[in-house]
């Protein structure tokens, strides 16, 4: 059907790579940081609300600037990083999920929030009047009632890791097997000559991919939904 | 044997309570806005007195002077709500089985199936609870509580919320509870009507204090009337 290249077949593995991994790394961290945002009050609540929002609201340059001066080879955290865990982003695939990590986190925290907010915290106190602990009535109770939110901010970090663009090129640039995700190899293939077929195959794999994420959630929240409501 | 003797300030009300219960259904009457759900809510674990100690059979739950404050899940104490509290997203068999598995306790067959007999919910246990009666619904949330072995079990108006002929579909599952299963209980109610019938004690709460203990006699038209005249 579409006839792609072996480059081409390299970007689609290497951007899937790179939205999942950068999913899944984000999730717990999107967890946590939904659940302080939607249960507790602490000194500093409105600048981590912020900070988390940030991503959504400034120039994806700017964010893909910021990641380069503080996660890069001779940045703070990045030289960090580097000399002690041996982790290395810049011009790597990982500063890539790095980056699509960092503009899809909003993304997942919101509705896994809204989702926390939602639960009836009764609910809650009768786990815990059953013998529950704290860390079992989350683990029993809030995570489960909040699956349609999970599963709605999964899909949304999915989709932007998977077609984010400024902060990626930014931050590791545009390297063919190691950074140039689809988003990326049809910006370059806009810039030759001649680029318009192997531009146009990828963009229809975007979309066939994002839409296959939007079924799939669909499917999975009404799943999730139907079993809150009957059997 | 349960003693109590706490005193909590909510705002411009203060419950002031003081008694002792030895077994049986302790009846905890009074009108609307006495008190009785926040002394249950303070038994159970779920708000913290202000002051005062709260023992069962000589292990202390919570005692103002000696910093002591167990949370609700390690008190051993079931709780049955006026709205059930079912997980919705649990069926109906994990429901009961939830108390049994939090507290670490074995599997006990005969057990399940005593309970499950004694309030008839054998033909409900693949079910969930979306698509339970609200008669059917506190029946679960009895034998819920039951299942988890408490030490002492809490009725806050178990049947408020149910219409004249469920509440008679209930109560004789509730006298036969107290016949066979020897659970002390403490059971919240306005209704004189519904404790006279399986009360053994009564408790008379008027605004945030104990007007009067002692036996069934206390819910007698006659003081029922002084009892709501003070209100």
């Amino acid at each position: 059907m579409l006839d792609l290249s072996p480059d081409e077949w390299i970007a689609i593995r290497l951007s899937l790579r790179i939205a999942v991994v950068a999913t899944l790394v984000a999730l717990p961290f999107g967890i946590a940081t939904a659940w302080l945002l939607a249960r507790k009050s602490f000194w500093g609540k409105t600048l981590l609300d912020g900070l988390v929002h940030l991503p959504l609201v400034l120039p994806p340059v700017v964010t893909g600037y910021l990641l380069l001066i503080s996660f890069g080879r001779r940045g703070p955290i990045g030289a960090l990083l580097a000399d002690h865990l041996g982790i290395v982003f810049s011009f790597r695939w990982t500063g890539a999920a790095l980056a699509s990590g960092v503009m899809g986190f909003p993304l997942m925290v919101r509705p896994i929030r809204l989702a926390i907010e939602a639960i009836d915290r009764k609910l809650e106190e009768a786990a815990a009047t059953l013998g529950a602990n704290r860390i079992w009535v989350f683990a029993t109770v809030t995570l489960p009632l909040a699956l349609p939110g999970l599963i709605a901010g999964i899909v949304l970090c999915f989709a932007k890791a998977l077609g984010e663009f400024g902060a990626t090129i930014t931050f590791v640039a545009n390297i063919p097997g190691e950074t140039q995700t689809i988003s990326a190899a049809i910006y370059t293939f806009t810039q030759v000559p001649n680029g318009d077929a192997a531009a146009g195959r990828l963009v229809l794999v975007a979309i066939a991919i994002s839409l296959a994420a939007l079924v799939a959630a669909e499917a999975l929240s009404r799943r999730a939904g139907m079993r809150f409501h009957g059997e | 044997m349960l003693a109590v003797e706490i005193e909590k300030r909510l705002g411009d009300f203060t419950l002031s309570a003081r008694f002792e219960s030895a077994g049986g259904i302790t009846a905890v009457f009074g009108p609307s806005g006495a008190g009785k759900t926040t002394l249950v809510n303070a038994i159970a674990g779920l708000i913290a007195p202000d002051r005062g100690r709260i023992a069962i059979d000589g292990t202390v739950l919570f005692d103002s002077e000696r910093r002591i404050n167990l949370p609700p899940h390690r008190r051993e104490i079931g709780y049955i709500f006026q709205e059930g509290r079912l997980f919705p997203h649990l069926s109906v068999s994990h429901n009961l089985d939830y108390g049994r598995r939090m507290r670490g306790l074995p599997a006990d067959a005969k057990q399940l199936e005593r309970i499950v007999g004694l309030l008839d919910i054998g033909h409900l246990l693949e079910r969930r609870p979306g698509k339970l009666s609200g008669g059917e619904r506190q029946r679960v949330a009895i034998g819920r509580a039951l299942l988890a072995r408490p030490r002492l079990l809490l009725l806050d108006e178990p049947l408020a919320s149910l219409d004249a002929a469920r509440k008679r579909e209930i109560l004789p599952y509730l006298e036969r509870m107290r016949d066979e299963v020897g659970v002390p209980m403490v059971y919240v109610s306005h209704q004189a009507a519904e404790l006279r019938r399986i009360a053994t004690s009564v408790v008379r709460l008027e605004a945030g204090r104990v007007a009067a203990a002692g036996g069934i006699d206390l819910l007698d038209p006659a003081d029922v009337d002084a009892a709501l005249r003070t209100q």
